[in-house]
């Protein structure tokens, strides 16, 4: 017969308040998102390389013993070597700090033209969605027209009457770019400021700045920063098109494209690193723009959070 | 229906009004006059010039003319060679570039659709990642560094094709493919990603269980319904791949309308940019407007009069 244990008749451990207390700490919709943009290798890749970018464009040009503009009429279109990184150009000036200047100058045009952007479409946009009716329905027509105008064209033309230089440049990427960020802003606020926590805080009696900064912006902050990265990506590649017809960043400074537009005369007697370099990064910080987008897009879409 | 035409093709009308109205009033903003230049012409001269150009009007005049030329179609002739007007070179140009522009969004719409299509079909596959792979490259290489790549490697290197002009279906091939490549690469990344979203749909799955050949439903059930968001941006493509011929067209020496314009922007003149400015906004606008009403036509479930309502 087997003998009775005390143990037996112990508590089990199931302990109800045990059970239910939170096991893992509570997440933020932006820490979630950044765990979901860490899983995802490729655009950890194109973050990390945007960042190392970043580290070379401002101090770059301090590891180089060449400077920018000197140049070295003996030494032009030389090949790559211990002492020309990436060679030199047709005026004997060092590459390898030239492309670090460029970076400055193409990162700077890209993130300037996604930052006016930004907050011309955020006010337009807001207003628009959040206003509604006969205002909106004005405020879209205009966006409507000027989203029919072909943009580069615009471009073109603004740069051909202002003069090619780096403000105007910003100026004539951003005069109708931020028509897209407006539509998605627009887009937004219209679906966020029917739900329930926006009703919710009216009856509160919050006021209108608030809802605006407590409720909209935060929570329709997602396609607004996806439209960021691609914008920049694209205000680098239509300065470096610029470039190409000659409107772009003037002698002596130098963007990716104007050093891209250069290389073009020698390209054929086989100087390949004059375009190779301007050519490869342009290639490289789209495509890590790119891939950043894409899994922004993916990390900010409330619908895949777990 | 008719009625939606009407509203599009009235709304299309207005922003042809706005950009040439926008092209004369910057024109005219520039400092100093077209005909300043570098010779010293005496005044006689300098007046006739300008009566010629109508430039001694007042500047109502000048608009009004300007837009009286428009309607005619006659935008008079080019300053910098006053023996020609820009109505040649535009009758000169514009047929070059309409078929480089018409052959490469056929190659990129075509190749683009299958790419897209077989790497849904072998979603996380080998075939899958290659195109996608092959897609994200295609997009970050811009066209002007791909253009000079080709002709480096395949013509000057290689000696496959030949590196520039437009004379025969040969001097077609690396234009083509250098314009192609970024607007082929969003197409097959759209294609896959609405395709891979219709493939889980449940006539699809009824169509599976009625036992259709798998080749048949691609076609006939996915692809029909998987194809409207490429439609959707076939305008910005278009726009992409016209003002892309700019570029290719100065690279290869392409003698389209593209290299006109690009050479009276360098030569500042005023005629020639301002008639191919609009004719291309014109054209531009044209399609846009052809590519929403195509729209309209080929998905009876969007209300044509609604179409820039709630999102």
């Amino acid at each position: 017969m087997t003998q009775v244990r005390d143990e037996w008749f112990r508590p089990s451990g199931n302990d109800t308040d045990e059970k239910e207390a939170v096991v893992r700490p509570s997440l933020s919709y932006w820490k979630d998102a950044w765990r979901r943009l860490k899983q995802n290798k490729l655009a950890m890749l194109g973050l990390i390389f945007l960042a190392l970018l970043a580290v070379m464009a401002i101090f770059g040009p301090i590891f180089s013993p060449h400077s920018v503009t000197t140049q070295d009429l003996p030494n032009q279109n030389q090949s790559p070597s211990a002492t020309h990184w990436f060679g030199t150009d047709e005026a004997g000036r060092d590459v390898f700090t030239r492309t670090w200047y460029g970076a400055r100058i193409s990162l700077f045009v890209g993130l300037m033209a996604a930052l006016i952007d930004f907050v011309i479409g955020i006010v337009y946009g807001g207003i628009a969605g959040y206003k509604g009716g006969k205002i909106d329905a004005v405020m879209m027509r205009i966006i409507e027209i000027l989203y029919g105008l072909p943009y580069l064209l615009v471009v073109i033309l603004l740069l051909v009457v202002m003069g090619p230089s780096l403000w105007t440049i910003i100026l004539a990427l951003t005069i109708t770019g931020w028509v897209g960020m407006a539509r998605i802003v627009r887009g937004q606020v219209l679906q966020v400021k029917n739900y329930e926590f926006v009703t919710a805080s009216k009856s509160f009696g919050a006021k209108t700045p608030r809802i605006i900064r407590k409720n909209l912006i935060p929570n329709s902050m997602g396609p607004i920063i996806v439209q960021m990265t691609l914008t920049v990506p694209s205000a680098i590649f239509a300065e470096a098109f610029l470039s190409f017809l000659g409107l772009g960043i003037q002698a002596p400074f130098a963007s990716w494209g104007v050093m891209a537009n250069d290389a073009l005369p020698v390209i054929i007697t086989g100087d390949w690193w004059r375009l190779f370099f301007p050519a490869l990064f342009i290639s490289l910080t789209m495509f890590a723009f790119n891939v950043l987008g894409d899994g922004l897009q993916d990390a900010l879409d409330p619908k895949m959070r777990k | 229906m008719g009625k939606y035409i009407l509203k599009r093709f009235l709304m299309m009308l207005v922003t042809i009004f706005i950009i040439a109205t926008l092209t004369f009033f910057l024109m005219h903003a520039v400092p100093g006059s077209p005909l300043e230049s570098d010779r010293n012409t005496n005044e006689t001269v300098q007046a006739n010039l300008e009566r010629f150009y109508k430039l001694d009007q007042p500047l109502h005049i000048q608009y009004l003319s300007y837009m009286q030329s428009i309607v005619t179609f006659d935008f008079g002739p080019s300053i910098k060679d006053p023996n020609r007007t820009v109505n040649e070179l535009l009758a000169r140009g514009f047929p070059i570039s309409f078929e480089l522009g018409m052959i490469t969004i056929l190659v990129a719409v075509v190749s683009g659709i299958i790419l897209g299509t077989m790497a849904a079909l072998r979603h996380n596959k080998m075939i899958d990642y290659a195109a996608m792979a092959f897609a994200v490259i295609g997009i970050s290489i811009p066209n002007f560094v791909l253009a000079t790549v080709l002709i480096q490697q395949l013509a000057v290197n290689w000696n496959l094709f030949p590196p520039a002009t437009w004379t025969s279906p040969m001097h077609m091939v690396l234009p083509v493919l250098a314009l192609a490549t970024g607007p082929m690469a969003i197409i097959a990344r759209l294609t896959r990603s609405s395709m891979l979203e219709v493939l889980t749909q449940d006539y699809i799955k009824m169509a599976r269980a009625k036992g259709i050949k798998p080749m048949r439903i691609v076609l006939r059930h996915a692809l029909r319904n998987a194809l409207m968001p490429v439609v959707t941006i076939m305008g910005t493509l278009l726009a992409g791949i016209l003002t892309g011929t700019f570029v290719i067209e100065k690279i290869f020496a392409i003698p389209g309308m593209g290299k006109y314009f690009v050479d009276s922007i360098n030569n500042r003149d005023y005629p020639v940019i301002m008639g191919t400015t609009v004719f291309y906004s014109a054209f531009l606008i044209f399609m846009l407007f052809l590519v929403d009403i195509v729209y309209g036509i080929l998905d009876p479930r969007i209300k044509l009069h609604k179409k820039e309502g709630d999102v």
